[in-house]
């Protein structure tokens, strides 16, 4: 390091021997967290991709598959996660600022708020469950064997009997056949649904290990106005794991919620 | 550190954004239940958009980060675009082919 030009900074521990400052240093890492962000992004982004594709070509199932989700959880979970997005910020900042003790209960606090976005989604997943909403062969049958569904009413076919009165309240006639087929059709929607919200759920679990992690680190005082890297890092990917929610929200609850369903 | 060229945002400013995002999703969600049409994917991917600007440009600081990174996050952006509609130009126009 005493071959080193210019450093504005004093010889920080953290100050890895690849970079003049502590400045460059945080840069590289933060452009680093990114490109890794927007590799995720395109792997969430086939998902979209794939989920609008199928929605256009099975919209009448979409329609009745995302309908028969609970957008009241949905809305609570946002606005959790949403929490969780600001208490991170916090807590960079505190941790920014010198804060031991702030940016201790602002991670406390995402870590809370992460863990209640889990524990309603358990709950979502558990209603699909009972309601015989998992994709597979499972229509009609009640699986009771193996302790899944309770009620047999409950099934995809309880589906098929919300599109022949949805479309009796539109004046028009479905078939109870076409309505069953129609319903047949929702496990596509559930299985991206499953797919989509499970990938997004295990970024969520990842993250609550990475603010573990920060929560070690920030409580033996290790972060400080000139080295935050890794408080900084972990808000990129918290506050990221909220964007695809941010997306997930509509595409999966809301734009096919004029259509009925609560 | 004061004279750390990268300056964050201010609590004040958190609190704001935070904010903002609560009213957005208090009005995705209330719309809707509201039937217009072909309109209501438009708008709520609107508002979904414009929630996930305001989170990456303030919580994730990208309004006070270099040229570079923005650059980079604009290209990956684009690159997510160029998948999004290049797949449903195709997929959207294969019924117009004779089967």
């Amino acid at each position: 390091m005493s071959t080193s030009q210019t450093t504005t900074s004093e010889h920080h521990p953290a100050l890895a021997h690849q970079f003049d400052s502590m400045e460059q240093q945080q840069d590289a890492s933060t452009f680093g967290m990114w490109v890794f962000l927007l590799t995720e992004i395109m792997m969430f982004g086939g998902l979209f991709t794939a989920y609008l594709i199928y929605r256009i070509k099975y919209y009448p199932a979409f329609v009745a598959g995302s309908t028969s989700i609970s957008v009241s959880w949905g809305f609570a979970n946002t606005l959790v996660l949403i929490g969780s997005s600001f208490t991170m910020a916090m807590a960079v900042w505190a941790a920014q600022t010198g804060r031991k003790k702030s940016q201790i209960w602002f991670l406390i606090g995402t870590m809370i708020l992460g863990s209640v976005f889990l524990g309603i989604k358990a709950k979502e997943y558990y209603d699909k469950w009972d309601e015989c909403h998992i994709p597979g062969h499972i229509i009609g049958k009640g699986f009771n064997t193996w302790g899944g569904c309770s009620a047999t009413n409950k099934s995809l076919g309880n589906i098929a009997q919300e599109i022949v009165e949805r479309g009796e309240n539109n004046h028009e006639e479905i078939p109870l056949g076409a309505a069953t087929q129609t319903a047949q059709q929702t496990e596509i929607f559930f299985s991206f649904y499953f797919a989509m919200t499970g990938l997004h759920a295990f970024h969520m679990i990842i993250g609550l290990g990475l603010l573990s992690w920060l929560l070690l680190r920030a409580s033996r005082g290790e972060f400080s106005g000139q080295y935050f890297t890794p408080m900084e890092l972990g808000g990129l990917y918290w506050h990221f794991v909220d964007i695809v929610w941010i997306f997930l929200f509509p595409l999966l609850y809301l734009i096919s919620r004029h259509k009925g369903g609560i | 550190m004061s004279d750390h060229t990268h300056s964050h945002p201010t609590p004040g400013l958190y609190l704001v954004i935070f904010l903002a995002l609560v009213i957005g999703t208090c009005a995705t969600w209330a719309i809707a239940f509201v039937d217009l049409g072909i309109w209501n994917p438009v708008v709520a991917l609107t508002i979904a958009v414009i929630k996930a600007t305001l989170v990456i440009l303030f919580f994730m600081h990208i309004y006070y980060s270099s040229k570079l990174t923005k650059l980079t996050i604009s290209a990956g952006v684009f690159w997510l675009m160029i998948m999004i509609t290049m797949s449903l130009t195709d997929y959207l126009t294969r019924t117009f082919l004779p089967h």
